[in-house]
Protein backbone atom coordinates (compact mmCIF):
# COMPACT_ATOMS: atom_id res chain seq x y z
CA UNK A 1 0.00 0.00 0.00
CA UNK A 2 1.56 3.31 -0.86
CA UNK A 3 2.32 5.69 1.62
CA UNK A 4 0.96 9.02 2.99
CA UNK A 5 1.61 12.20 1.69
CA UNK A 6 3.73 14.68 3.96
CA UNK A 7 4.08 18.69 3.66
CA UNK A 8 6.98 19.95 5.65
CA UNK A 9 5.14 22.72 7.32
CA UNK A 10 7.46 25.56 6.88
CA UNK A 11 7.13 28.43 9.49
CA UNK A 12 9.07 31.67 10.16
CA UNK A 13 9.31 34.44 12.89
CA UNK A 14 6.27 32.56 14.72
CA UNK A 15 4.03 31.86 11.59
CA UNK A 16 3.55 29.51 9.11
CA UNK A 17 4.55 30.37 5.73
CA UNK A 18 2.01 31.21 2.59
CA UNK A 19 3.83 28.70 1.12
CA UNK A 20 2.58 26.03 3.39
CA UNK A 21 -0.96 26.21 2.50
CA UNK A 22 0.10 26.20 -0.90
CA UNK A 23 2.38 23.41 -0.14
CA UNK A 24 -1.09 21.65 2.00
CA UNK A 25 -3.98 22.39 -1.21
CA UNK A 26 -1.26 20.86 -3.05
CA UNK A 27 -0.55 18.02 -1.55
CA UNK A 28 -4.43 17.57 -0.56
CA UNK A 29 -5.02 16.71 -4.27
CA UNK A 30 -2.75 14.50 -4.36
CA UNK A 31 -3.20 12.90 -1.26
CA UNK A 32 -7.16 12.21 -2.73
CA UNK A 33 -5.97 10.94 -5.85
CA UNK A 34 -3.81 8.60 -4.41
CA UNK A 35 -6.55 7.49 -1.74
CA UNK A 36 -3.79 8.06 1.45
CA UNK A 37 -3.80 10.57 4.08
CA UNK A 38 -2.08 13.81 4.18
CA UNK A 39 0.44 14.54 7.26
CA UNK A 40 1.88 17.46 7.93
CA UNK A 41 5.33 17.82 9.85
CA UNK A 42 6.16 20.27 11.60
CA UNK A 43 9.46 20.76 13.24
CA UNK A 44 10.85 23.14 15.48
CA UNK A 45 10.84 24.75 19.25
CA UNK A 46 7.98 26.27 20.32
CA UNK A 47 5.74 25.74 17.73
CA UNK A 48 3.49 23.03 18.64
CA UNK A 49 0.01 25.46 18.53
CA UNK A 50 0.63 26.11 14.79
CA UNK A 51 -0.67 22.68 14.20
CA UNK A 52 -3.84 24.03 15.16
CA UNK A 53 -3.45 25.71 12.06
CA UNK A 54 -2.48 22.89 9.51
CA UNK A 55 -5.81 21.83 9.20
CA UNK A 56 -6.14 20.57 5.74
CA UNK A 57 -3.76 17.24 6.79
CA UNK A 58 -5.74 14.87 8.62
CA UNK A 59 -2.77 14.69 11.03
CA UNK A 60 0.08 16.14 11.99
CA UNK A 61 3.39 14.73 13.24
CA UNK A 62 5.16 17.34 15.69
CA UNK A 63 8.46 17.24 16.81
CA UNK A 64 10.33 19.85 19.45
CA UNK A 65 13.44 20.13 19.07
CA UNK A 66 15.90 23.03 21.04
CA UNK A 67 18.12 23.21 18.72
CA UNK A 68 15.86 24.29 16.37
CA UNK A 69 14.39 27.90 17.88
CA UNK A 70 15.36 29.13 14.30
CA UNK A 71 15.55 27.35 10.89
CA UNK A 72 18.74 25.17 10.39
CA UNK A 73 18.32 22.74 7.11
CA UNK A 74 20.44 19.98 8.01
CA UNK A 75 19.10 18.90 11.40
CA UNK A 76 15.39 19.91 10.11
CA UNK A 77 16.68 17.07 7.57
CA UNK A 78 17.84 14.91 9.84
CA UNK A 79 14.85 14.76 11.62
CA UNK A 80 12.84 14.47 8.82
CA UNK A 81 14.42 11.21 7.63
CA UNK A 82 14.67 9.42 10.83
CA UNK A 83 10.52 10.00 10.86
CA UNK A 84 10.25 9.06 7.00
CA UNK A 85 12.56 6.11 7.82
CA UNK A 86 10.09 4.76 10.37
CA UNK A 87 7.15 5.91 9.04
CA UNK A 88 7.45 5.57 4.95
CA UNK A 89 5.65 8.17 3.35
CA UNK A 90 5.38 8.44 -0.44
CA UNK A 91 6.17 11.86 -1.07
CA UNK A 92 7.83 14.57 1.35
CA UNK A 93 6.75 17.89 -0.14
CA UNK A 94 8.75 20.82 0.65
CA UNK A 95 8.64 24.96 0.08
CA UNK A 96 11.50 25.88 -2.13
CA UNK A 97 11.88 28.81 -0.11
CA UNK A 98 14.87 30.99 1.03
CA UNK A 99 13.85 29.35 4.66
CA UNK A 100 13.73 25.71 3.41
CA UNK A 101 15.61 25.71 0.13
CA UNK A 102 18.68 23.00 0.97
CA UNK A 103 16.21 20.42 3.22
CA UNK A 104 15.37 18.25 0.14
CA UNK A 105 18.64 18.04 -0.58
CA UNK A 106 20.00 17.10 2.99
CA UNK A 107 16.89 14.74 3.17
CA UNK A 108 17.61 13.32 -0.42
CA UNK A 109 21.03 12.50 0.38
CA UNK A 110 20.17 11.06 3.47
CA UNK A 111 17.82 8.76 2.24
CA UNK A 112 19.62 8.03 -1.20
CA UNK A 113 16.34 9.01 -3.11
CA UNK A 114 15.96 11.63 -5.89
CA UNK A 115 14.90 15.38 -4.88
CA UNK A 116 12.66 17.56 -7.74
CA UNK A 117 12.89 21.12 -7.88
CA UNK A 118 10.98 23.74 -9.14
CA UNK A 119 7.87 21.71 -8.78
CA UNK A 120 4.68 23.27 -10.15
CA UNK A 121 1.70 20.81 -9.59
CA UNK A 122 1.87 17.10 -9.02
CA UNK A 123 -0.07 13.99 -10.41
CA UNK A 124 -0.44 10.10 -10.47
CA UNK A 125 -0.10 8.64 -13.73
CA UNK A 126 0.37 5.17 -14.96
CA UNK A 127 0.92 4.49 -11.19
CA UNK A 128 3.67 6.55 -10.83
CA UNK A 129 4.21 9.81 -9.02
CA UNK A 130 5.49 12.97 -11.61
CA UNK A 131 5.89 15.88 -10.91
CA UNK A 132 5.20 19.25 -13.55
CA UNK A 133 8.55 21.20 -12.88
CA UNK A 134 10.04 24.28 -14.03
CA UNK A 135 13.40 24.63 -15.15
CA UNK A 136 16.27 26.94 -16.63
CA UNK A 137 14.40 30.37 -14.70
CA UNK A 138 11.37 29.53 -16.43
CA UNK A 139 12.33 29.01 -19.89
CA UNK A 140 11.50 25.40 -19.86
CA UNK A 141 9.18 22.90 -18.22
CA UNK A 142 9.60 18.80 -17.59
CA UNK A 143 6.98 16.29 -16.70
CA UNK A 144 9.44 14.36 -14.03
CA UNK A 145 9.02 10.87 -12.55
CA UNK A 146 11.42 11.17 -9.41
CA UNK A 147 13.44 7.40 -8.36
CA UNK A 148 12.77 5.76 -4.77
CA UNK A 149 10.62 6.27 -2.14
CA UNK A 150 10.05 9.15 -0.51
CA UNK A 151 10.03 11.39 -3.75
CA UNK A 152 11.31 14.55 -2.13
CA UNK A 153 9.84 17.19 -4.23
CA UNK A 154 10.97 21.16 -4.15
CA UNK A 155 7.28 23.33 -4.11
CA UNK A 156 7.72 26.45 -6.14
CA UNK A 157 5.40 29.33 -5.32
CA UNK A 158 1.81 29.47 -6.78
CA UNK A 159 1.33 25.69 -7.18
CA UNK A 160 -2.18 26.16 -5.62
CA UNK A 161 -3.74 29.41 -4.14
CA UNK A 162 -2.92 29.90 -0.60
CA UNK A 163 -6.66 29.66 0.86
CA UNK A 164 -7.32 26.38 -0.30
CA UNK A 165 -4.55 25.53 2.22
CA UNK A 166 -6.43 27.13 5.25
CA UNK A 167 -8.91 25.92 7.07
CA UNK A 168 -10.56 26.29 10.64
CA UNK A 169 -10.75 22.15 11.10
CA UNK A 170 -8.07 21.33 14.11
CA UNK A 171 -6.13 18.68 12.73
CA UNK A 172 -5.28 15.64 14.87
CA UNK A 173 -1.57 16.41 16.47
CA UNK A 174 0.85 13.55 17.29
CA UNK A 175 3.97 14.98 19.40
CA UNK A 176 6.92 12.61 18.84
CA UNK A 177 10.67 12.80 19.43
CA UNK A 178 13.02 12.07 17.80
CA UNK A 179 16.98 11.56 18.87
CA UNK A 180 20.00 12.60 16.52
CA UNK A 181 23.69 11.94 16.96
CA UNK A 182 26.03 15.11 17.69
CA UNK A 183 27.43 16.16 14.47
CA UNK A 184 28.66 20.34 13.88
CA UNK A 185 26.11 22.38 12.21
CA UNK A 186 25.49 25.93 12.09
CA UNK A 187 24.41 27.97 15.06
CA UNK A 188 22.54 30.68 14.58
CA UNK A 189 23.54 33.74 16.27
CA UNK A 190 20.93 36.53 15.51
CA UNK A 191 19.15 38.47 12.36
CA UNK A 192 20.14 41.40 10.59
CA UNK A 193 17.02 43.34 9.98
CA UNK A 194 17.14 45.18 6.37
CA UNK A 195 18.65 48.87 6.19
CA UNK A 196 16.02 51.11 5.71
CA UNK A 197 16.37 52.35 2.19
CA UNK A 198 15.89 56.10 0.89
CA UNK A 199 12.37 54.94 -0.43
CA UNK A 200 9.92 52.82 1.01
CA UNK A 201 9.11 50.61 -2.25
CA UNK A 202 6.06 48.94 -0.82
CA UNK A 203 4.65 52.16 -0.51
CA UNK A 204 4.78 53.48 -3.85
CA UNK A 205 1.74 53.91 -6.12
CA UNK A 206 4.14 53.06 -9.10
CA UNK A 207 6.99 51.33 -9.75
CA UNK A 208 9.84 51.07 -12.68
CA UNK A 209 11.69 47.88 -12.07
CA UNK A 210 14.50 47.30 -14.13
CA UNK A 211 16.48 44.22 -14.90
CA UNK A 212 19.29 42.95 -16.89
CA UNK A 213 17.72 43.76 -20.06
CA UNK A 214 18.60 47.67 -18.81
CA UNK A 215 22.45 45.90 -19.97
CA UNK A 216 24.59 48.26 -18.07
CA UNK A 217 24.20 50.67 -15.18
CA UNK A 218 24.49 53.88 -17.10
CA UNK A 219 20.90 53.45 -18.05
CA UNK A 220 19.69 53.65 -15.04
CA UNK A 221 19.65 57.06 -14.92
CA UNK A 222 17.16 57.43 -17.89
CA UNK A 223 14.92 54.48 -14.77
CA UNK A 224 15.22 56.76 -12.54
CA UNK A 225 14.21 59.58 -14.34
CA UNK A 226 11.04 57.75 -15.60
CA UNK A 227 10.24 57.32 -12.35
CA UNK A 228 10.36 60.60 -10.53
CA UNK A 229 7.81 61.98 -13.69
CA UNK A 230 5.31 59.55 -12.43
CA UNK A 231 6.33 60.06 -8.42
CA UNK A 232 7.09 56.41 -8.53
CA UNK A 233 10.50 54.88 -7.51
CA UNK A 234 12.92 52.84 -9.15
CA UNK A 235 13.54 49.33 -8.12
CA UNK A 236 14.47 45.89 -9.43
CA UNK A 237 14.86 42.41 -10.13
CA UNK A 238 18.24 40.69 -8.45
CA UNK A 239 20.93 40.58 -11.02
CA UNK A 240 20.27 44.22 -10.81
CA UNK A 241 21.20 44.34 -7.06
CA UNK A 242 23.64 41.33 -7.20
CA UNK A 243 25.84 44.04 -9.51
CA UNK A 244 25.45 46.73 -7.11
CA UNK A 245 23.92 49.31 -9.36
CA UNK A 246 20.86 49.30 -6.79
CA UNK A 247 20.77 48.63 -2.94
CA UNK A 248 19.11 45.73 -1.49
CA UNK A 249 16.47 47.71 -0.11
CA UNK A 250 15.17 48.35 -3.85
CA UNK A 251 14.82 44.36 -4.82
CA UNK A 252 11.85 43.08 -5.52
CA UNK A 253 11.23 39.23 -5.23
CA UNK A 254 11.89 35.97 -2.77
CA UNK A 255 14.79 37.17 -0.90
CA UNK A 256 14.25 40.92 -1.54
CA UNK A 257 10.19 42.98 -1.14
CA UNK A 258 7.08 41.77 -2.36
CA UNK A 259 4.80 45.01 -3.60
CA UNK A 260 1.73 45.65 -4.45
CA UNK A 261 1.46 49.27 -6.55
CA UNK A 262 -1.21 50.09 -9.10
CA UNK A 263 1.27 50.08 -11.58
CA UNK A 264 4.33 47.75 -11.79
CA UNK A 265 6.59 48.38 -15.16
CA UNK A 266 8.98 45.85 -15.41
CA UNK A 267 11.52 46.64 -18.06
CA UNK A 268 14.01 44.18 -19.35
CA UNK A 269 13.24 41.74 -16.77
CA UNK A 270 12.68 37.95 -17.88
CA UNK A 271 10.26 37.09 -15.16
CA UNK A 272 12.42 34.68 -13.24
CA UNK A 273 9.67 33.04 -10.60
CA UNK A 274 11.95 34.37 -8.29
CA UNK A 275 10.94 37.74 -9.15
CA UNK A 276 7.30 37.23 -9.98
CA UNK A 277 6.90 35.82 -6.49
CA UNK A 278 7.48 39.42 -5.02
CA UNK A 279 5.14 41.59 -7.92
CA UNK A 280 2.65 39.45 -9.23
CA UNK A 281 0.05 40.91 -7.09
CA UNK A 282 0.50 44.03 -8.73
CA UNK A 283 -2.94 45.69 -10.06
CA UNK A 284 -1.32 46.53 -13.12
CA UNK A 285 1.63 45.02 -14.74
CA UNK A 286 3.12 46.41 -17.76
CA UNK A 287 6.17 43.94 -19.05
CA UNK A 288 9.19 45.39 -21.54
CA UNK A 289 11.05 42.98 -23.36
CA UNK A 290 13.24 41.97 -26.33
CA UNK A 291 12.55 38.17 -25.74
CA UNK A 292 8.94 37.57 -26.94
CA UNK A 293 9.08 33.99 -25.10
CA UNK A 294 10.39 35.78 -21.54
CA UNK A 295 8.21 34.08 -18.68
CA UNK A 296 7.38 37.92 -17.66
CA UNK A 297 4.60 38.30 -20.33
CA UNK A 298 2.60 35.13 -18.52
CA UNK A 299 1.76 37.76 -15.54
CA UNK A 300 1.62 41.06 -17.31
CA UNK A 301 -1.59 42.15 -18.11
CA UNK A 302 0.37 44.68 -20.62
CA UNK A 303 3.19 43.28 -22.95
CA UNK A 304 5.35 44.78 -25.45
CA UNK A 305 8.16 43.27 -27.32
CA UNK A 306 10.99 45.64 -27.68
CA UNK A 307 14.32 47.12 -26.68
CA UNK A 308 13.75 48.37 -22.61
CA UNK A 309 16.10 51.44 -23.30
CA UNK A 310 14.37 52.36 -26.64
CA UNK A 311 10.21 52.00 -24.35
CA UNK A 312 11.90 54.32 -21.09
CA UNK A 313 13.38 57.09 -23.52
CA UNK A 314 10.64 57.43 -25.32
CA UNK A 315 7.91 57.19 -22.44
CA UNK A 316 9.97 59.53 -20.90
CA UNK A 317 10.11 62.14 -23.85
CA UNK A 318 6.09 61.32 -23.97
CA UNK A 319 5.74 62.48 -20.40
CA UNK A 320 7.90 65.71 -20.81
CA UNK A 321 5.68 66.40 -23.76
CA UNK A 322 2.32 66.20 -21.95
CA UNK A 323 3.65 68.19 -19.37
CA UNK A 324 4.70 71.13 -21.10
CA UNK B 1 42.16 30.37 5.06
CA UNK B 2 42.19 28.11 2.12
CA UNK B 3 39.30 27.59 -0.14
CA UNK B 4 38.20 25.75 -2.57
CA UNK B 5 35.51 27.09 -5.36
CA UNK B 6 32.97 24.82 -7.47
CA UNK B 7 32.34 25.92 -10.49
CA UNK B 8 29.64 25.13 -13.13
CA UNK B 9 29.31 25.37 -16.60
CA UNK B 10 25.62 26.55 -17.32
CA UNK B 11 23.33 27.40 -20.37
CA UNK B 12 23.18 31.09 -21.32
CA UNK B 13 19.44 31.16 -20.78
CA UNK B 14 19.27 34.26 -22.43
CA UNK B 15 19.43 32.66 -25.56
CA UNK B 16 16.91 30.99 -27.45
CA UNK B 17 16.30 27.59 -25.53
CA UNK B 18 16.11 24.37 -27.64
CA UNK B 19 14.98 20.98 -26.73
CA UNK B 20 16.87 17.92 -28.33
CA UNK B 21 15.56 15.14 -30.53
CA UNK B 22 14.90 12.99 -27.56
CA UNK B 23 11.81 15.36 -26.57
CA UNK B 24 13.31 15.36 -22.70
CA UNK B 25 16.66 17.34 -22.60
CA UNK B 26 17.87 21.01 -23.42
CA UNK B 27 20.21 20.64 -26.98
CA UNK B 28 23.03 21.81 -25.18
CA UNK B 29 25.04 22.10 -28.45
CA UNK B 30 22.18 25.41 -29.67
CA UNK B 31 23.01 27.24 -26.84
CA UNK B 32 26.23 28.62 -25.41
CA UNK B 33 27.49 27.87 -22.44
CA UNK B 34 28.44 30.26 -19.60
CA UNK B 35 29.21 30.51 -16.37
CA UNK B 36 27.06 29.57 -13.37
CA UNK B 37 26.20 33.38 -11.92
CA UNK B 38 26.51 31.99 -8.45
CA UNK B 39 29.70 30.55 -8.65
CA UNK B 40 31.33 33.63 -9.92
CA UNK B 41 29.77 35.54 -7.15
CA UNK B 42 31.50 31.69 -4.36
CA UNK B 43 34.67 32.53 -6.43
CA UNK B 44 34.22 36.60 -5.79
CA UNK B 45 33.65 35.66 -1.83
CA UNK B 46 36.71 33.27 -1.83
CA UNK B 47 38.74 36.19 -3.37
CA UNK B 48 37.50 38.69 -0.71
CA UNK B 49 38.19 35.94 2.29
CA UNK B 50 42.03 35.82 0.89
CA UNK B 51 42.17 39.20 0.54
CA UNK B 52 40.60 39.91 4.41
CA UNK B 53 42.29 36.78 5.88
CA UNK B 54 45.21 35.40 3.90
CA UNK B 55 45.26 31.57 2.46
CA UNK B 56 44.42 30.41 -1.10
CA UNK B 57 42.05 30.19 -3.35
CA UNK B 58 41.78 27.40 -5.36
CA UNK B 59 38.93 26.32 -8.20
CA UNK B 60 37.53 23.20 -9.60
CA UNK B 61 35.00 21.90 -12.08
CA UNK B 62 33.73 19.27 -14.17
CA UNK B 63 34.91 18.75 -17.57
CA UNK B 64 32.74 20.31 -20.18
CA UNK B 65 32.24 22.42 -23.02
CA UNK B 66 32.89 26.53 -21.33
CA UNK B 67 35.03 25.06 -18.32
CA UNK B 68 38.46 25.88 -19.04
CA UNK B 69 37.46 29.54 -20.28
CA UNK B 70 35.91 29.80 -16.74
CA UNK B 71 38.90 28.02 -15.06
CA UNK B 72 41.59 30.92 -16.91
CA UNK B 73 39.05 33.41 -15.99
CA UNK B 74 39.15 32.67 -12.10
CA UNK B 75 42.88 32.35 -12.19
CA UNK B 76 43.13 36.22 -14.11
CA UNK B 77 40.82 36.67 -10.82
CA UNK B 78 43.38 35.44 -8.60
CA UNK B 79 42.57 31.72 -7.79
CA UNK B 80 46.42 30.12 -7.02
CA UNK B 81 45.20 26.86 -8.91
CA UNK B 82 42.63 25.44 -11.13
CA UNK B 83 41.33 22.05 -11.57
CA UNK B 84 39.64 20.18 -13.86
CA UNK B 85 38.22 16.49 -13.68
CA UNK B 86 39.23 14.98 -16.82
CA UNK B 87 35.59 12.52 -15.85
CA UNK B 88 32.70 15.13 -15.79
CA UNK B 89 31.21 14.06 -18.51
CA UNK B 90 29.86 10.96 -16.72
CA UNK B 91 27.80 13.49 -14.09
CA UNK B 92 24.00 14.18 -15.24
CA UNK B 93 22.58 15.23 -12.47
CA UNK B 94 23.38 17.34 -9.27
CA UNK B 95 23.75 14.46 -6.91
CA UNK B 96 26.23 13.01 -9.10
CA UNK B 97 28.15 16.19 -9.77
CA UNK B 98 27.88 16.27 -5.98
CA UNK B 99 29.49 13.04 -5.62
CA UNK B 100 32.26 13.47 -7.82
CA UNK B 101 33.37 16.63 -6.97
CA UNK B 102 33.27 15.31 -2.87
CA UNK B 103 35.47 11.86 -4.42
CA UNK B 104 38.33 14.08 -5.81
CA UNK B 105 38.18 16.27 -3.13
CA UNK B 106 38.44 13.30 -0.56
CA UNK B 107 41.55 11.87 -2.80
CA UNK B 108 43.40 14.68 -3.17
CA UNK B 109 46.22 15.28 -1.19
CA UNK B 110 46.09 19.17 -0.50
CA UNK B 111 42.21 20.40 -1.49
CA UNK B 112 40.98 17.10 1.06
CA UNK B 113 41.72 19.85 4.03
CA UNK B 114 40.70 22.91 2.51
CA UNK B 115 38.70 24.96 5.69
CA UNK B 116 35.91 26.48 3.13
CA UNK B 117 34.22 24.81 0.04
CA UNK B 118 32.12 27.11 -1.94
CA UNK B 119 30.15 27.03 -4.43
CA UNK B 120 26.76 29.09 -6.32
CA UNK B 121 23.29 28.03 -3.91
CA UNK B 122 21.84 26.73 -7.40
CA UNK B 123 22.93 26.62 -10.80
CA UNK B 124 20.33 27.12 -13.45
CA UNK B 125 20.13 23.28 -14.55
CA UNK B 126 19.74 21.91 -10.97
CA UNK B 127 17.05 19.70 -11.29
CA UNK B 128 18.02 17.30 -8.61
CA UNK B 129 18.55 19.65 -5.36
CA UNK B 130 21.38 22.13 -5.06
CA UNK B 131 25.00 20.93 -4.64
CA UNK B 132 26.18 22.30 -1.16
CA UNK B 133 24.62 20.07 0.98
CA UNK B 134 25.01 17.47 -1.22
CA UNK B 135 28.93 17.76 -1.17
CA UNK B 136 28.97 18.66 2.04
CA UNK B 137 26.85 15.24 2.99
CA UNK B 138 29.14 13.36 1.72
CA UNK B 139 32.26 15.22 3.02
CA UNK B 140 30.54 14.81 6.49
CA UNK B 141 30.93 18.97 6.86
CA UNK B 142 28.32 21.13 8.33
CA UNK B 143 27.04 23.70 5.50
CA UNK B 144 25.04 26.53 4.96
CA UNK B 145 23.11 28.12 1.69
CA UNK B 146 21.77 31.35 0.16
CA UNK B 147 24.29 32.85 1.99
CA UNK B 148 25.62 37.12 1.20
CA UNK B 149 28.95 37.43 3.57
CA UNK B 150 31.48 35.22 4.78
CA UNK B 151 33.81 36.27 7.57
CA UNK B 152 36.39 33.90 9.79
CA UNK B 153 35.47 34.20 13.30
CA UNK B 154 37.77 35.09 15.99
CA UNK B 155 38.36 31.43 17.23
CA UNK B 156 39.92 30.65 13.76
CA UNK B 157 37.74 27.37 14.02
CA UNK B 158 34.86 28.60 12.75
CA UNK B 159 33.30 31.34 10.02
CA UNK B 160 30.48 33.84 10.55
CA UNK B 161 28.15 34.21 7.84
CA UNK B 162 24.97 36.04 6.67
CA UNK B 163 22.23 33.59 5.08
CA UNK B 164 19.46 35.40 3.48
CA UNK B 165 15.23 34.91 4.95
CA UNK B 166 12.45 36.22 3.73
CA UNK B 167 11.96 40.35 3.11
CA UNK B 168 15.29 41.68 2.90
CA UNK B 169 16.32 40.20 6.67
CA UNK B 170 19.56 37.76 7.11
CA UNK B 171 20.33 35.25 9.96
CA UNK B 172 24.00 35.54 10.78
CA UNK B 173 25.29 32.08 11.85
CA UNK B 174 28.42 30.59 13.14
CA UNK B 175 29.66 28.08 10.72
CA UNK B 176 32.25 25.31 12.72
CA UNK B 177 35.32 24.72 10.07
CA UNK B 178 35.91 22.96 7.57
CA UNK B 179 32.45 23.51 5.82
CA UNK B 180 30.30 23.77 2.62
CA UNK B 181 29.10 27.11 1.84
CA UNK B 182 26.44 27.18 -0.73
CA UNK B 183 26.54 31.51 -2.23
CA UNK B 184 23.97 33.24 -3.26
CA UNK B 185 25.60 37.03 -3.50
CA UNK B 186 29.52 37.86 -2.86
CA UNK B 187 29.63 40.87 -0.84
CA UNK B 188 30.97 43.15 -4.30
CA UNK B 189 29.64 42.32 -7.57
CA UNK B 190 31.84 39.96 -8.79
CA UNK B 191 35.57 41.67 -10.27
CA UNK B 192 36.06 42.12 -14.21
CA UNK B 193 39.09 40.57 -15.96
CA UNK B 194 41.04 42.78 -18.42
CA UNK B 195 40.67 40.63 -21.62
CA UNK B 196 44.69 40.91 -22.11
CA UNK B 197 44.69 39.68 -18.54
CA UNK B 198 42.95 37.10 -19.61
CA UNK B 199 44.87 36.18 -23.17
CA UNK B 200 47.99 36.13 -20.34
CA UNK B 201 47.11 33.53 -18.02
CA UNK B 202 45.83 31.51 -20.74
CA UNK B 203 49.40 31.23 -22.08
CA UNK B 204 51.07 30.77 -18.74
CA UNK B 205 49.10 29.17 -16.24
CA UNK B 206 47.95 25.95 -16.14
CA UNK B 207 44.77 24.08 -15.12
CA UNK B 208 45.76 20.54 -14.02
CA UNK B 209 43.52 17.69 -15.16
CA UNK B 210 42.16 15.20 -12.12
CA UNK B 211 40.10 11.89 -12.94
CA UNK B 212 38.40 9.77 -10.61
CA UNK B 213 37.86 5.74 -10.99
CA UNK B 214 34.54 5.06 -12.91
CA UNK B 215 31.59 3.80 -10.48
CA UNK B 216 28.09 3.96 -10.05
CA UNK B 217 27.21 7.41 -9.66
CA UNK B 218 23.46 8.60 -8.83
CA UNK B 219 21.62 8.87 -12.07
CA UNK B 220 19.02 12.05 -12.93
CA UNK B 221 15.10 11.56 -11.94
CA UNK B 222 13.71 10.11 -15.33
CA UNK B 223 12.39 13.18 -17.50
CA UNK B 224 9.72 12.45 -19.28
CA UNK B 225 8.91 15.06 -21.53
CA UNK B 226 10.22 18.70 -21.90
CA UNK B 227 8.50 21.35 -23.28
CA UNK B 228 8.98 25.28 -23.60
CA UNK B 229 6.43 26.79 -21.22
CA UNK B 230 2.75 27.13 -22.72
CA UNK B 231 2.10 30.40 -23.78
CA UNK B 232 -0.43 31.37 -20.57
CA UNK B 233 -0.14 34.97 -21.15
CA UNK B 234 -3.48 37.05 -21.25
CA UNK B 235 -1.65 40.13 -21.57
CA UNK B 236 -2.51 42.62 -24.44
CA UNK B 237 0.53 43.00 -26.70
CA UNK B 238 1.05 46.53 -27.75
CA UNK B 239 2.34 46.89 -31.42
CA UNK B 240 4.40 49.38 -33.15
CA UNK B 241 7.20 51.75 -32.73
CA UNK B 242 8.54 52.55 -29.26
CA UNK B 243 6.98 56.25 -29.94
CA UNK B 244 3.70 54.62 -30.33
CA UNK B 245 3.71 52.30 -27.99
CA UNK B 246 4.56 55.44 -25.10
CA UNK B 247 1.61 56.98 -26.34
CA UNK B 248 -0.75 54.17 -25.32
CA UNK B 249 1.00 53.59 -22.03
CA UNK B 250 0.33 57.32 -21.18
CA UNK B 251 -3.31 56.64 -22.13
CA UNK B 252 -3.26 53.72 -20.21
CA UNK B 253 -1.15 55.58 -16.99
CA UNK B 254 -3.91 58.33 -17.48
CA UNK B 255 -7.09 56.07 -17.51
CA UNK B 256 -5.62 54.26 -14.08
CA UNK B 257 -5.42 57.90 -12.31
CA UNK B 258 -1.87 57.46 -12.07
CA UNK B 259 -0.75 60.45 -14.14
Amino acid sequence: MAGNIWVFAEHWRGSLTDLTYECLALGRDLADQSKVSLEAVLVGHGVQTLADNLGVADSVLSVDDAELAEPESSRTAAILAALAKERAPQAILIPQSNISLSISSWLAAQLGVDAVNGCRDLRIADGRLVADCTLYGGKMEASVAPKGTPAILNIWPGSRPAERGRSTKKPARKDVSVTLAAVPTPHFRKYLEPEAGDVDITQKDVLIAVGRGIQNEGNLASATELAEMLDGAVCGSRPVIDQGWLPLSRQVGKSGLSVKPKAYLAFGISGAPEHVEGMRDSSLIVAVNSDKQAPIFNVAHVGVVADAMDVIDELSKALQTRKK
Amino acid sequence: MNSLVLMRAVPDVVEELEIAADGKSLDRDAVRAIVCETDDHALEEALILKERHGGTVSVMALDADGVDDILYSALAKGADGAFKIATGEMAQCTRARAALFAAVIANHPVLRSVDLVLTGVQAIDDLDGILAPLVAFAMGRPSIDIVTSVVLGDNGKSAVVAKEFPSGVRGEFDLPLPAVIGIQASEKPPRYVPVTKLRNIMKTAKIESLSVPGGNLPSAPDVLTMNKPRVTSQAEMLDGTPEQISGKLVQLLTERGLL
